[in-house]
């Protein structure tokens, strides 16, 4: 894909040609998002943590807020003193971000004296402002459901015009429309609240413990600061639960691998009292812990465990076949959180000296603060509050579809949401005017086109950085986020001279070696593919797969650190697991046999 | 008097009387830990054993009169004395009680045992005269017992030890020696434990060093080891090396030791079960906890129990013996280490 690749360095984003066919559909890209003059002289990574397939004109939407969010919280909020904001472009559907930093020193003597006054104050002030930020959070997800499904009826109904109330049916579409969009936008600001600053205090003690202890893995510091009951655990918890009661209602031979989802709740339903009182129990569950979606937030066809309950489904069997066999699910959390303060006092003790201990236990103390919000805010934001904003641009997408904008509902994603905009009014107008609307003229082509674009774009592989490469990586920001360093990109460097190795690195997530036949599964369908002891390889992991956890003999991702959900559960599960590893879903045959060594963060093809 | 002391008997603080290893053994065995069994001749039999040889010849005069620079002069007296130790009979009341000792050690396999130098000043942090004294493996009887114990005591006068002390115009008298006795472990497979990183110096982490066989093919460097490294606390393992172990140590039929080949299945497999590495940690971390900093520890897997024996253990010296800064010290305020992360480059 690259005309000129300099020496020591990536491609220039100049030298990146769109895919021929889909130049269109590149151009469909807002023009703030297109590479331009100037982007050449910096440096420039593929988030392939965030959005690691290529992106649909709509999805686009959450690299806009997110980024906007995050900007707005390092530059102008907790002004940390070496970095602003991250840019973000778009070429071929992958997503090329660009930290901001600061270099000169007295500019960074300014905001560090600015950075103090804010961050600090949030460090003491933690719980008191945790606490807030859910009720906060909570009140941003009742908007969001309390907003209306989008419907246009033929005629205004009768009470609205006996009321009086002078704005007719075709207004609330923008409006909904308008404030689902903010909702969105506003929530992506809560989501980078604290959070720079709680992988901060994480990393903080992370960076002591790696000086101290050379050798320690990063599993390990994880686990030291993992909590015990954190809301990541709540949604398989539940499913735990649901298994124990299907037992104790006596309705768990209705339970077995391979029945529909809708099959098992009517067959449940027509169970008496004992099946209502299941299917009561499992209603429970699904406010809020089933708003929960099968990838990480960032793409609408990730769903949520409510809108497919085959994922959760599919863990149900195991789960009452244990219970049948006398075993508690529950987790022991008291064994648990003993197991942590043990860790915790063991490495203490083999520090240097008492000054080391003292400097130790402040780190921890402040890691321990601040790691609840860090593990929590995923499942309001990028789980439940994200779910319902998809699910709202659906019922748009639905409504649009019935009006002959396009084909199917999911069509509505390939259009931006400045272009969605745009054919909401358009329906407006129509609905308004009596005329037939644009759209169906307009969209279908375009869609037809861009979602043959995204096709052909997953086809291409994207180099891993673009630009110079900077002498260090000294931006907390991409640091922590991403776990970029000076050394990561000498290894991407190096990858593409040395592909025909046998052996996949990513991050050692949870220890153990095991070997098994890989099972790559690129979606939650798949999951019926899974036979007991394969091993798991996908794109990204996260509680909603923990179901299938107790089957599988090892997990390996292409994205995810040692702290992502998919290392927490599989540690949790016992399971050996390396996530992060950029490739496995594309190097890693479905069939093949392979060894995951998740205490080294290698996978070794056989 | 008795001039022996079962190992259970003994602690680090009798080492005037039992030596540096003999000690240790016997502080190991406190500590719950298991060692081969076996006894110490403490230097109280080597005093009896010196004055009845002096009551003749005069040793101690004779090499305290040494000039340190007339090597010549040193290495003729010192062949004299040790040939005088070794060819004197031991006081007869010694040699029963060892020979007592010995018959129980050994049972009725006639099991063979190590004979081992504990000089009173080895094994100590300064071990100065660490090395110089005799260790002799798979001594099959009773009467090369008795000559190896000769042997052990008459190596406190080799040129080695003689020039050391004359260099240092070290007192003569005093200068003693125990010996220890102790079942040999056929080993299955043996090797060598730190716990620390020899690279990094990491307390955090145990490595693992194991071959077949006996464990001198390891510690002589006569075979590539298996490699593993574990997390001290965690029992992780980070590192897995196995290599081709072509040749192991045996006993040898006529006492000593042999190299033998490795068979053809057995040179790549590894030598230890990934169990077996978890039961060597936990007994790294026992012996370090006990003598309270970083230990460079021999061990064996027993053939026939499958036991693991701790052979040797010695405090760790080459990162020991550096200082390094803390990490990091307790600060004022404790939000102020964010600023290592927040802060940009120093």
């Amino acid at each position: 894909m690259s005309r000129q690749q300099p020496l020591a360095g990536f491609p220039l984003p100049s030298s990146l040609e769109v895919v021929a066919g889909t130049e269109r559909a590149q151009a469909a890209y807002p023009y703030t998002v297109q590479f331009g003059p100037g982007d050449d002289q910096r440096f420039w990574f593929y988030n392939s943590m965030h959005f690691p397939e290529p992106m649909s004109c709509f999805d686009m939407v959450t690299a806009e807020a997110a980024y906007c969010a995050l900007g707005a919280a390092n530059t102008r909020v907790h002004c940390l003193p070496t970095t602003l904001g991250i840019d973000h472009r778009i070429v071929n559907g992958r997503v090329y971000i660009g930290g901001n930093a600061v270099t000169d020193p007295g500019e960074i003597a300014r905001r560090t004296a600015e950075f103090q006054k804010r961050a600090f104050y949030y460090y003491e002030n933690w719980e008191t402002l945790y606490a807030q930020w859910k009720q906060k959070m909570l009140g941003l997800i009742r908007e969001a459901q309390a907003l209306p499904k989008p419907a246009l009826p033929e005629f205004e109904p009768l009470e609205h015009v006996h009321a009086g109330r002078g704005i007719a049916s075709n207004h609330y579409l923008l409006e909904t429309y308008q404030r689902a969009l903010e909702g969105y936008f506003r929530m992506w600001h809560h989501h980078f609240e604290f959070l720079l600053l709680g992988y901060g205090a994480y990393l903080t003690f992370f960076a002591f413990c790696k000086k101290a202890f050379p050798e320690i893995q990063d599993q390990t510091v994880a686990r030291m600061v993992a909590g015990i009951e954190a809301e990541i655990f709540r949604p398989d918890d539940e499913l735990r639960r649901l298994a124990r009661r299907a037992v104790e209602l006596g309705v768990d031979g209705r339970f077995s691998d391979g029945v529909p989802a809708g099959t098992l709740i009517r067959s449940l339903e027509e169970a008496g009292p004992p099946g209502e009182e299941w299917l009561r129990e499992l209603a429970a569950s699904r406010d809020p812990w089933f708003n929960i979606n099968v990838g990480d937030g960032f793409y609408h066809y990730h769903r949520s465990w409510n809108d497919d309950l085959s994922m959760p489904f599919a863990g149900l069997p195991g789960y009452i076949a244990r219970v049948r066999a006398g075993e508690t699910l529950e987790r022991p959390l008291q064994k648990l959180q003993e197991e942590r303060r043990q860790l915790i006092a063991d490495y203490r003790e083999l520090l240097g000296s008492d000054e080391e201990r003292a400097a130790y236990d402040q780190m921890i103390t402040l890691a321990h603060r601040v790691f609840p919000y860090v593990e929590g805010h995923k499942f309001y934001c990028e789980h439940w509050y994200t779910n319902l904003f998809f699910n709202k641009i659906r019922e748009f997408g639905a409504l649009l579809a019935a009006n002959g904008f396009f084909a199917d509902t999911e069509d509505v994603f390939h259009l931006t949401h400045y272009e969605l905009e745009s054919a909401i009014i358009d329906l407006m107008n129509s609905w308004s005017t009596g005329s037939a609307p644009r759209g169906p003229q307009h969209w279908p082509a375009l869609v037809a086109e861009r979602r043959a674009a995204i096709a052909q774009w997953a086809k291409h592989a994207t180099p891993p950085a673009l630009g110079p490469v900077p002498e260090v990586i000294d931006d907390p920001a991409i640091v922590m986020l991403w776990g970029i360093t000076r050394e990561s990109l000498d290894m991407w460097l190096k990858a593409g001279t040395d592909s025909a190795s046998n052996e996949i690195r990513g991050f050692a997530a949870s220890s153990g070696v095991v070997e098994g036949t890989a099972r790559v599964v690129k979606s939650v369908e798949e999951i019926g593919r899974l036979q007991a002891g394969d091993i798991l390889v996908c794109q990204i992991t996260n509680p909603t797969w923990a179901p299938i956890f107790q089957k599988i003999a090892g997990a390996v991702s292409d994205i995810g650190g040692s702290m992502s959900h998919a290392a927490i559960v599989a540690r949790e599960f016992g399971l050996p697991a390396v996530v992060g590893t950029g490739s496995a879903t594309s190097r890693i045959r479905d069939g093949q046999r392979v060894r995951v060594d998740g205490g080294r963060g290698i996978v070794t093809l056989l | 008097m008795s001039y022996l002391s079962g190992f259970a008997d003994i602690g680090l603080h009798d080492r005037p009387h039992v030596g540096g290893k003999g000690g240790s053994l016997g502080e190991l065995r406190r500590a719950g830990i298991a060692v081969p069994s076996g006894f110490v001749l403490r230097t109280a039999a080597f005093e009896r054993f010196l004055a009845t040889v002096e009551a003749e010849w005069p040793v101690r005069e004779r090499i305290a009169s040494l000039g340190a620079e007339d090597l010549s002069a040193m290495t003729e007296c010192c062949a004299a004395v040790r040939s005088r130790l070794e060819e004197s009979p031991l006081p007869r009341e010694i040699e029963e009680q060892i020979g007592l000792a010995h018959a129980q050690l050994c049972g009725s396999e006639r099991m063979a045992v190590a004979v081992r130098s504990s000089a009173t000043t080895e094994d100590a942090i300064d071990a100065s005269f660490a090395g110089l004294q005799d260790t002799y493996l798979w001594v099959r009887d009773l009467s090369q017992t008795l000559r190896r114990i000769r042997s052990c005591w008459a190596s406190l006068y080799s040129l080695e030890s003689v020039s050391y002390r004359r260099k240092r115009n070290l007192p003569e008298h005093g200068v003693a020696m125990a010996v220890v006795i102790q079942a040999m472990v056929d080993a299955r497979t043996a090797g060598v434990m730190f716990t620390r990183s020899p690279t990094t110096g990491d307390r955090s982490v145990v490595t693992i060093e194991a071959a077949w066989g006996l464990g001198s093919a390891v510690v002589g460097g006569e075979v590539t080891p298996d490699r593993w490294v574990l997390g001290k606390i965690t029992g992780d393992i980070a590192v897995r090396e196995i290599s081709d172990k072509a040749m192991r140590h045996v006993p040898a039929r006529e006492g000593g030791i042999e190299a033998v080949p490795v068979a053809e299945a057995s040179r790549r497999a590894p030598s230890l079960s990934d169990e077996e590495l978890q039961t060597l940690r936990g007994l790294a971390r026992k012996v370090e906890r006990h003598y309270g900093c970083p230990q460079d520890i021999e061990w064996a897997i027993d053939r026939v129990s499958g036991e693991v024996l701790l052979l040797q253990s010695r405090p760790e010296t080459v990162w020991s013996s550096k200082e390094s800064p803390p990490v990091a010290r307790a600060a004022g305020n404790p939000l102020a280490h964010v600023m290592s992360i927040f802060g940009g480059r120093r």
